[in-house]
C-alpha cells in the first residue's frame, strides 16, 4: 500500500517537472497569482474586476449550450429559442443565465469601471490598462447588441433596424454601408446569420484576448489601490512591497467568497426575475419579429439607454449620431484629462468630489430618460452637458483644486 | 563567433538605396495583396443575387382604394403607403409650409425628379411613400383626421412616429423642431394604367 503511494508520488513529481521544464507552469503561477503582490487594502469595489471574468466564463459556457440548439435563420431563429425555453431539458436555465447573465455583465462592469474612476486607476503608470478596458466595454457593447438580435422577435429586429440606421447618417456613403452591414435592403434572414457568426465567433475571440491584455498590463505595472498610494516604492529587503500581500491566498479566497454572494444574487434574479421586469428582456421580444409592425416605443435595453438618450437631445440625425459615439470614446482620453497630482478621490478636493457625483446622476438620469417615452428634450439636454461637461472641465478642476498629500504608506 | 568573422568583414556594406526600393516595393505589392485578399470577404457581405431579385419591382392594384384611405405594401423590406388623398388632405398641404422644414422638397435625395412638386406625387391625389421614419425607420401611425393632437395641438392630419414623436404631414413632409430631418422618402413608381400602380420602376422617359 505504502509502496504504491509512493509510487504514484513519484510519477505525479515526474510529470509535473516534466511540464515544468517545457512550459513554465510553475512560474507563471508565481507571477500572476502566488507572487503577484497587491496592494492590502482591497475594498469592497475591487469585487467587481474578477466577477466580471467570473460573467464572461458564464457567458463563454452557457452560450456554447445554446449554439447547440439554436436556429440562427430568419424563419426558425424565435421557434429554436422557443424550443430552447420548452423542451430542450434545462435550456431555460441555459438561457436564462445568458440573457441575465448580459445585464449582470454591464453592472459589474458599469461598477468596476466607477471604481476606476473613484480610485484614479486609470493614471499613470496604468494608462493602457483602462484603454484596454474601454475597447473590452466597445467590444462588449457590439456584442451584447448582436445577442439581443439572435432571438429575432420584436424588440430584436425593431433595436437592429435603429441602430443599424444609424451608419446611414455618415455622409455620401451612408445607404451603401447600412445595406453592406444588413447584407440586404431591410434588417433580413442575411443580417442575423451575420451577427449569428459575429456574436459566437469572431467577437467572443476579440473579447478574450483583450482580457488576456487587460489583465497583462495590469499584472505589468501592479494593481492600484483605494488610496491611491504607490505601494512599489517602498519594498522590503526581499523586494516585496511592503504594503502588499500575495494575491494567492489573499484575494482568491477574498474573491471566492465575493464570487459566492455574487452567484447568490444572480441565482435569485435568475430563478424569480429572469426578465428584470421587462429591463432585461423586453416583452416585445417574445413576439416573433415582424417587419411590417413596429412596436410602439422602441427603447434599447438598460445598459444602453444613457448613450441612447444622448442620441435623442440633438434634433440633428448625424450630430446626434456622432455625439454618441462622442460619449463612448470619450472614456479613451481619460488617463490624459485628468491632471491631478493624485490619484484617489480620498485625496482630492471637493471641485473632484462633486463633478464626479454629478457625473452619475447624470448618466443614471440619462439611462432612465433613454427609456421614457415622454421626455423632456431641455431635459435631455441638460444632463447631456453634465455628461460631456465632466470629462471636457476635468483638466480644468484637476488642475486647480488643492489636494491632500497622499501618504507615504497604506495608513493602517 | 570565429567562424562569423572572416565572413562579416568580406561582406560589402549594405546598398541602401537598394534595400529601400526593395523594402517599399515589397510592401506595395503586399498592401495590393491584402486588399486584393480581403475584398471577397467583404463584398460577401452585401446584399447577394438572391435578395437583389427579390428586391425586384411591385405591382399593386388600387382601384378600390377609398378617397382617404391608404394601402400598404411591401418592396425591398420597406413598407409603402399608397394614399387616395381627399380634396381637402391636397387643399390643407399648402397652408402647411411655413411649419415644414423642407416645404418645397428641396432634399433631391428624398423623392425622384418627378414627384418633385406640392403634392409629392406623379397624381396629385394618389401619394407613394416609404412610409419608414427618416429618423430611425420606424413605421409612424397614420393619423388622417383633423383636429387636436397630444403631440399637436393645430394637426391637419398626416403621420406620427411612436418612436421619437416625429411628425410628417399628407405629403409626408417633415415638420420642423422633430427628430427626422428629411421628408419621408418617395419611392420610384409609375402607373400602369388608371388602376394600378409599379414600385420600383420610373414612369417612362423619365431617368
Amino acid at each position: 500500500m505504502a509502496k504504491t503511494a509512493g509510487t504514484i508520488g513519484r510519477t505525479v513529481d515526474a510529470v509535473d517537472n516534466w511540464v515544468n521544464e517545457r512550459a513554465g507552469v510553475k512560474a507563471f503561477w508565481k507571477q500572476h497569482l502566488s507572487e503577484y503582490w497587491a496592494p492590502k487594502n482591497f475594498n469592497l469595489w475591487y469585487f467587481f474586476g474578477s466577477l466580471s471574468l467570473l460573467v464572461l466564463v458564464n457567458q463563454l459556457l452557457t452560450g456554447i449550450f445554446l449554439t447547440m440548439h439554436y436556429k440562427p435563420d430568419a424563419e426558425y431563429a424565435f421557434a429554436s429559442i422557443e424550443f430552447i425555453m420548452r423542451d430542450v431539458e434545462w435550456g431555460w436555465l441555459i438561457r436564462y443565465m445568458h440573457s441575465t447573465g448580459a445585464s449582470l455583465f454591464f453592472v459589474v462592469v458599469y461598477l468596476h469601471m466607477f471604481r476606476a474612476l473613484m480610485y484614479g486607476s486609470y493614471k499613470k503608470p496604468r494608462e493602457l490598462v483602462w484603454v484596454l478596458g474601454v475597447a473590452i466595454f466597445l467590444v462588449l457593447m457590439a456584442e451584447s447588441f448582436m445577442g439581443y438580435v439572435l432571438p429575432w422577435g420584436q424588440m430584436s429586429y425593431w433595436g437592429a433596424q435603429v441602430i443599424i440606421s444609424l451608419f446611414g447618417a455618415v455622409p455620401i456613403v451612408g445607404t451603401e454601408l447600412v445595406e453592406w452591414i444588413r447584407g440586404d435592403f431591410f434588417v433580413a434572414d442575411a443580417t442575423l446569420n451575420r451577427f449569428f457568426a459575429l456574436h459566437v465567433v469572431a467577437l467572443p475571440m476579440v473579447l478574450l484576448l483583450l482580457v488576456v491584455l487587460h489583465l497583462a498590463a495590469l499584472h505589468e505595472v501592479g494593481s492600484n489601490n483605494p488610496e491611491g498610494v504607490d505601494i512599489k516604492a517602498k519594498k522590503d529587503a526581499q523586494g516585496r512591497p511592503l504594503d502588499a500581500v500575495p494575491f494567492h491566498p489573499y484575494y482568491t479566497v477574498k474573491d471566492i467568497f465575493g464570487a459566492g454572494v455574487f452567484l447568490l444574487i444572480a441565482a435569485f434574479i435568475i430563478f424569480f426575475w429572469p426578465e428584470g421586469g421587462g429591463y432585461f428582456l423586453k416583452p416585445d421580444n417574445f413576439v416573433m419579429a415582424d417587419p411590417l409592425v413596429t412596436p410602439d416605443h422602441i427603447p434599447p435595453v438598460w445598459y444602453f439607454t444613457a448613450f441612447y438618450a444622448i442620441l435623442q437631445a440633438v434634433p440633428d440625425k448625424l450630430m446626434g449620431v456622432i455625439l454618441m459615439g462622442a460619449a463612448v470614446l470619450i472614456l479613451f482620453l481619460v488617463p490624459w484629462l485628468d491632471r491631478s497630482p493624485v490619484r484617489s478621490l480620498r485625496y482630492r478636493g471637493w471641485p473632484s468630489k462633486i463633478a464626479l457625483g454629478l457625473f452619475v446622476i447624470a448618466f443614471v438620469r440619462l439611462s432612465m430618460l433613454g427609456l421614457a417615452q415622454d421626455a423632456s428634450i431641455l431635459e435631455l439636454r441638460f444632463w447631456t452637458l453634465v455628461y460631456f461637461a465632466f470629462f471636457i472641465l476635468m483638466p480644468i478642476w484637476t488642475t486647480f483644486e488643492n489636494t491632500k498629500p497622499v501618504p507615504e504608506r497604506i495608513p493602517s | 563567433m570565429s567562424e562569423t568573422e572572416p565572413l562579416a568583414s568580406v561582406q560589402p556594406a549594405p546598398d541602401q538605396s537598394r534595400r529601400r526600393l526593395l523594402l517599399a516595393s515589397t510592401g506595395v505589392v503586399g498592401a495590393v495583396g491584402v486588399g486584393a485578399a480581403a475584398w471577397p470577404f467583404l463584398a460577401s457581405l452585401r446584399p447577394s443575387q438572391r435578395a437583389r431579385i427579390i428586391g425586384a419591382p411591385v405591382e399593386v392594384f388600387i382601384g378600390n382604394l377609398e378617397p382617404g384611405q391608404m394601402a400598404r405594401v411591401q418592396w425591398r423590406g420597406s413598407t409603402i403607403g399608397i394614399m387616395r388623398r381627399t380634396e381637402r388632405m391636397l387643399n390643407d398641404l399648402e397652408g402647411l409650409a411655413g411649419r415644414l422644414r423642407d416645404p418645397d422638397s428641396n432634399n433631391a435625395d428624398q423623392q425622384p425628379e418627378y414627384a418633385r412638386n406640392l403634392y409629392r406625387s406623379i397624381r396629385p391625389e394618389i401619394l407613394v411613400l416609404n412610409i419608414h421614419c427618416t429618423h430611425l425607420g420606424c413605421v409612424p401611425q397614420v393619423v388622417p383626421e383633423v383636429g387636436a393632437q397630444p403631440f399637436d395641438a393645430n394637426w391637419r392630419g398626416g403621420f406620427f412616429c411612436p418612436c421619437h414623436r416625429s411628425t410628417f404631414d399628407l405629403a409626408g413632409r417633415v415638420f420642423s423642431g422633430v427628430p427626422a430631418a428629411s421628408n419621408l422618402l418617395v419611392p420610384p413608381y409609375s402607373f400602369i394604367d388608371d388602376d394600378h400602380v409599379i414600385i420600383g420602376v420610373d414612369p417612362e422617359g423619365a431617368a
